[in-house]
């Protein structure tokens, strides 16, 4: 019936850079009325920023707006906030629950668009002032869960929700709005249990019938080949494939979605250039781990680290593999064994495992790595001045132990011209270094403590190109030339299999398998969408 | 360079620099309106002499990120039971003094420990929770001041025979103990010497400390806990470790300054007395989370001139007491600007 | 609303009587102090029934705050000051009566506007430190209280009586009495029950109040409070104004605050013109703790409970002091010292709850991992399988 008006949703040539780093190249997408399109891609493809352009992301404007044309109805439009595209027609429902916590499932799905009563103050003193009418708020909720599908408790408070019922109440509340007309779904299924994906599986078939149009983001790609119409792939910024569901199969999906133009040889990894000494100890041995750090949980976790080589641990963003180091090295609440060339460490101590000469690197560099405030001096000394009483002068038979500032700037400087980082001396405070060289600084700081084994947490997220390769060929080199076993924990496949020996992958908190480097990219693919949560 | 001048304007914030200001016009003032500026300098030597130690013990909790110790009033309260007990158990002289020190310590480690494990268990709510510690222990210790069996008669009611008097003077006592050691007198002037030395003293005792090892960690869970932590720093020991000192600071402050002031005051008196040394840190530059040993050195001048410029000045100009006014307005009026700084590296 | 929870799945003893310790504790300490102070029942009661007509308004008006997340409004001294002023303002004009009081209501309320929006901006600036802020607040803006009341009144402002002003000419005494004023309100209508007198317009007042804010919860402005109140990024991602709903919250409170002042002074029928205030807010916000409340949630029932309880204590515990010491001066600094001690204990209970819910997340999914290690083998060798 559609098929002589312009479809639903068109987006020509979107374009996206982030400060001339392109994210997004010439998207082309078409969806109709009630269509169901599954968007797939591995973390750092694109999607979120392509949603977040269709959905008008303040950050997006921000960062000096996107390339392209959206249009809807055949009518181009540009949101500059979300309430506009929501005006328009345009739900989401984000990863993050944007849920009051303590308002009953029905104060949330009519949250600042409640159905109001005025009375006399309310005339005087302005419509705030206007009473909620209850019975109405009843019915609307009643209405959008009865759309939805799935049944639940529309008076329960929020924190006392399971989780999915939580998801649920968030899709209810897009469905409340009488004007939405395309839900976009980010990894909605992420958090249910197998019957609640199930019944939201056919929630989005009902939404489909009623004409509303759904695009649907999920690493599960059964689901998407079950309740999509169109599969669209994206790899690095580019819909490299778009095709009907029926049409094509999880595996055809899998090698889409990280498949390289590049040959697959695993050409640049270390593993093929010179094999890992295959008859090297075990250094470390991590039996049975979990960790509780939220949003990368770790179970049931067992891992062998040959002494001198570098260990990768890849997978999707959220399955875990950033909590393996964080857990070992005490940041998060952990159990489980570690074991150090056959002695235990003992776990949620930082000291102890500092002590063993363990080093870490982490990931949340403003957070956990720097001290923002400080000199680089204090940042590059401050674990080897506390852990091993270097750089300290000692008085009265070591009852003082004074800061020896001297030598602290000599080993700051020279890890400066080492590392080639820009600064203006070492006296500078580390919050005005750039990216990157504030990742510099933190390897700085492990390097320092010359540690037996380092474990370094997404090495070059959010630096650039060159920056990147500055990072990892320092890491290569305190490596080779110091023996130093590496635990390398990255999101990007490319840079794992060009720095690592062999290369872990964690899913769904697990790890799904150990490849040498030099394996292929699909066989990579298929061990990270394995049992996915 | 002007745009470095403008930077630099821009962080010492325009309060600070209103009061700066304020100052050095009272100064200018000063000779016009008829007061004798050598008298007044003196006054403000002799005043910051008195109140230097308190404001130092802000430093140590300022530097472990536990905020601006509105708490002090614990600590004073420590120090006023060395000097009590110092009287009572039969010290006189400038020898009282030292007794009151010594006896006032390990009060102020137990309640400073109490204190520093009361926030630990409160991280983020350090300042609101600091403020009432202080006044419950000071009501508390109103009871007490009246219940614990003093018997000196320097220091208990003449009727009654029981309850300590809300002043007691330290004449034959400490009074001067520090003050009288190398005074100067030239003139109009008096220079307080030997509590100049003792504040000294005590200054570069902080600020060797936060040279060493443990001091560093100090400054580095204030600066970024999360940091420390995985430098296997022990978070809550530092913490702890910064309350006490910080509380021993201040039992040790308000005996220098019982002894410049010549009494003893009791009861309500500390009540209000961590507001002053609050706002004299943040007007020498301190933050809520950084803090230097200049701060409380510059922060002391700048308030104490204030307090003893403005009633003078005032009253020849304008024959109108307003300083009470004007000393509220503007420590209040410092300490509101610093809360509401955005300090991005808390937490 | 957590109280409803609390109602309909009430299992939860342990966290029930957690909350309800301090009221208990004070039920105890009136249960022994009482006997002790050798009041009468008679004089007792009326004392009671005084000091709610006096100081209920007055607390409810810290409900607001609350509601938005912005914990115990020790600003509220910033209506009472401008209350205050306009009390001096009216009755140098010499307004008595009721219509003295309406006046002075009308006087005080863009005063307290003007505060409250100067506070609500403030606040929103020291946004997860909103208690201390308003509490030094309260000692910046008793400066420039001073400032008007004690310089520029009779100077700048005019004012005519020399009654009411200081010897030198410009200033206003120390007390400002308001004699034409005291007790109009609490003695029309007022009826005697027992020998109990009972201020029946000032209770009806209060329980108009009390209707009022039952209606604001109702209201739009009052649900988004508490969406403000409970979490601001997802109240702002729904399009709600946070920063304006904030001030607006501060402004009410404010503006309540300084008309309960005026119910506050007329009863007690004289001003203290430098001090009236200042602690007014402490014992407030005491009162509201002591029956029941939190830093985060606050019911028209602690109200009332808080007023009786804290009431009680304070008029029986010097006379039960000083029957106990044979000092009088112990039970007022017990008081003193209890007020204050019970406005820590909140603190200190409300920042470990906060802690312990942020933790319990945690405990959650560690309890889960415990419950896998315990069905151990099974899903070991299933993961191994797929690896």
């Amino acid at each position: 019936m559609s098929e002589q008006k312009a479809p639903l949703l068109q987006m020509r040539n979107i374009k996206k850079d982030f400060f001339g780093n392109q994210v997004l190249t010439d998207i082309n997408l078409e969806l109709g009325a009630g269509q169901v399109l599954g968007l797939v891609g591995e973390n750092g493809a694109g999607k979120s920023t392509l949603m977040k352009i269709l959905f008008g992301a303040a950050d997006i404007a921000a960062t000096g707006g996107y390339g392209g044309d959206i249009l809807l109805d055949g009518e181009k439009v540009s949101f500059s906030s979300p309430f506009d595209a929501i005006a328009a027609g345009i739900g989401m429902v984000h990863q993050e629950f944007s849920l009051i916590p303590g308002f009953e499932a029905e104060e949330n799905i009519v949250l600042n668009r409640e159905p109001k009563k005025s009375n006399l103050l309310s005339e005087i003193f302005g419509d705030r002032l206007d009473t909620l009418d209850r019975k109405a708020m009843d019915e609307t909720a009643v209405k959008a869960i009865e759309k939805m599908g799935v049944n639940i408790d529309r008076h329960m408070v929020i924190s006392s929700m399971p989780v999915g019922h939580k998801q649920f109440t968030e899709i209810a509340r897009e469905l409340s709005k009488d004007q939405l007309r395309l839900l976009i779904l980010d990894e909605p299924t992420a958090v249910l249990t197998e019957r609640e994906a199930e019944a939201l599986l056919d929630s989005i078939r009902g939404m489909s019938a009623r004409g509303i149009s759904v695009i649907f983001i999920t690493h599960r790609l059964q689901e998407i080949l079950s309740v999509c119409d169109t599969v669209a792939v994206m790899r690095d910024g580019v819909l490299v494939e778009k095709v009907p569901a029926k049409q094509t199969s999880v595996q055809e999906i899998t090698r889409w979605m990280v498949g390289r133009s590049v040959d697959d040889s695993g050409k640049g990894a270390r593993g093929a250039a010179e094999p890992a000494n295959e008859n090297a100890k075990t250094v470390l041995k991590i039996e049975k781990l979990w960790v509780d750090m939220p949003g990368e949980t770790v179970r049931n976790v067992s891992l062998e680290v040959k002494e001198g080589e570098i260990l990768g641990i890849g997978g999707l963003a959220g399955q875990g593999k950033l909590g393996i180091p964080n857990g070992i090295m005490g940041l998060y609440e952990a159990g489980g064994r570690v074991e150090f060339e056959g002695t235990e460490i003992p776990l949620n101590s930082p000291r102890k495992c500092l002590d063993s000469a363990f080093a870490f690197v982490s990931e949340d560099r403003r957070g956990v790595g720097l001290l923002l405030d400080e000199s680089l001096e204090w940042n590059v000394a401050f674990p080897a001045m506390q852990i091993q009483n270097k750089f300290l002068k000692n008085y009265l038979g070591g009852l003082i132990k004074w800061r020896d500032d001297n030598a602290i700037r000599e080993v700051t400087e020279k890890y400066i011209d080492e590392l080639k980082i820009k600064c203006t001396g070492s006296k500078q405070n580390a919050r005005e270094l750039s990216g990157g060289n504030q990742q510099k600084i933190c390897l700085a700081k492990a390097f320092a403590l010359e540690p037996r084994v380092l474990f370094v947490s997404e090495p070059t997220r959010g630096i650039d190109v060159g920056a990147k390769a500055l990072v990892l060929d320092a890491l290569k080199k305190f490596n080779r030339e110091n023996g130093v076993t590496v635990v390398m924990v990255s999101s990007e496949l490319e840079e794992l299999r060009s720095t690592c020996d062999r290369i872990a992958i964690v899913s769904g908190g697990r790890i799904s398998g150990i490849l040498p480097a030099s394996s292929s990219v699909e066989d990579f693919g298929t061990l990270m969408l394995n049992n996915v949560i | 360079m002007n745009e470095k001048i403008k930077a630099s304007l821009k962080s010492f914030g325009v309060p600070r620099l209103i009061i700066t200001g304020f100052l050095i016009l009272l100064l200018i003032m000063a000779p016009i309106v008829g007061a004798d500026l050598p008298t007044q300098i003196s006054n403000i030597i002799n005043r910051f002499s008195w109140n230097g130690v308190l404001v130092l013990a802000m430093v140590p909790m300022v530097h472990s990120g536990c905020g601006l110790n509105f708490g002090l009033p614990l600590g004073i309260i420590s120090g006023l039971l060395g000097a009590t007990l110092s009287i009572e158990l039969g010290f006189t002289g400038p020898f009282s003094f030292l007794a009151a020190i010594l006896i006032a310590t390990p009060f102020a480690l137990v309640l400073g420990a109490v204190y520093g494990w009361l926030l630990n268990k409160i991280k983020g709510g350090e300042m609101m929770i600091a403020t009432y510690v202080g006044f419950s222990s000071v009501s508390f210790m109103c009871m007490m001041w009246l219940l614990l069996p003093y018997h000196s008669a320097n220091m208990v009611w003449g009727l009654s025979g029981k309850g300590l008097r809300t002043t007691i003077s330290l004449e034959g006592y400490y009074n001067q103990a520090l003050a009288g050691i190398l005074q100067i007198n030239i003139g109009n002037i008096s220079i307080p010497t030997g509590t100049l030395i003792f504040f000294a003293l005590l200054a570069f005792g902080i600020w060797a400390f936060l040279h060493t090892r443990t001091g560093t960690a100090m400054t580095a869970v204030g600066s970024n806990p999360t940091f420390a932590k995985a430098a296997g720093i022990n978070v809550d020991g530092i913490r702890m470790l910064s309350v006490i000192m910080s509380t021993w600071l201040a039992a040790v402050g308000i005996l220098v300054y019982e002894q410049g002031f010549g009494f003893i005051q009791l009861y309500m008196a500390p009540f209000y007395m961590a507001l002053p040394a609050v706002s004299a840190i943040l007007i020498g530059g301190a933050s809520v989370n950084k803090a230097t040993i200049m701060n409380v050195i510059v922060g002391t001048i700048l308030f104490q001139g204030i307090v003893t410029m403005t009633p003078t000045v005032m009253n020849n100009m304008i024959h109108m007491d307003m300083s009470e006014v004007i000393r509220i307005i503007a420590s209040m009026g410092m300490i509101l600007f610093a809360l509401t700084r955005k300090t991005e590296a808390s937490k | 609303m957590n109280t409803e929870k609390n109602k309909t799945t009430s299992v939860d003893w342990g966290s029930i009587l957690r909350q309800a310790s301090v009221p208990i504790m004070f039920i105890i300490i009136c249960a022994v102090c009482i006997p002790i102070s050798g009041l009468s029942a008679n004089m007792l009661i009326n004392e009671i029934v005084t000091r709610m007509g006096r100081n209920s308004f007055l607390i409810l008006s810290l409900l607001i705050p609350i509601m938005a997340g912005m914990g115990l409004n020790f600003g509220m001294t910033l209506g009472a000051m401008a209350a205050e002023i306009a009390l001096i303002l009216v009755s140098d004009w010499q307004i008595v009566g009721i219509p003295g009081m309406v006046l002075a209501a009308i006087v005080s309320v863009p005063i307290s506007i003007l505060l409250g929006v100067f506070c609500g901006k403030i606040l929103n600036e020291a946004k997860g430190r909103e208690m201390i802020t308003s509490y030094i607040m309260s000692f910046f803006v008793n400066g420039i209280y001073q400032l008007i009341v004690l310089y520029l009144m009779g100077s700048i402002i005019p004012i005519k009586h020399a009654t009411i002003k200081l010897p030198r000419g410009y200033g206003i005494r120390n007390t400002v009495s308001l004699l034409g004023m005291r007790q109009k309100l609490d003695n029309l209508l007022a009826i005697k029950v027992a020998g109990v007198k009972i201020p029946v317009l000032t209770f009806i007042i209060i329980g108009l109040l009390c209707l009022f804010i039952v209606w604001f919860r109702r209201t739009k402005l009052g649900q988004d409070m508490r969406a403000v109140g409970q979490d601001m990024e997802v109240a702002r991602d729904a399009g709600i104004n946070v920063e304006r709903t904030r001030i607006i919250s501060i402004v009410m409170s404010t503006v309540l605050a300084g008309i309960g002042m005026i119910i506050y002074l007329q009863n007690m029928g004289n001003i203290a013109t430098y001090s009236a205030h200042s602690q007014i807010g402490m014992f407030c916000i005491a009162a509201l703790l002591v029956g029941g409340a939190s830093v985060d949630k606050a019911s028209i029932g602690n109200v009332f409970l808080g007023v009786i309880l804290f009431h009680t204590m304070f008029i029986v515990a010097p006379r039960a002091g000083a029957y106990i010491t044979g000092d009088s001066m112990i039970g007022e600094y017990f008081r003193v010292f209890v007020s204050y001690a019970v406005i820590t204990l909140a603190l200190i209970m409300y920042e470990t709850n906060k802690r312990r819910m942020r933790s319990a997340a945690g405990q959650q999914l560690a309890a889960a991992q415990e419950k896998e290690e315990k069905a151990g083998k099974g899903t070991s060798e299933k993961g191994g399988d797929q690896a």
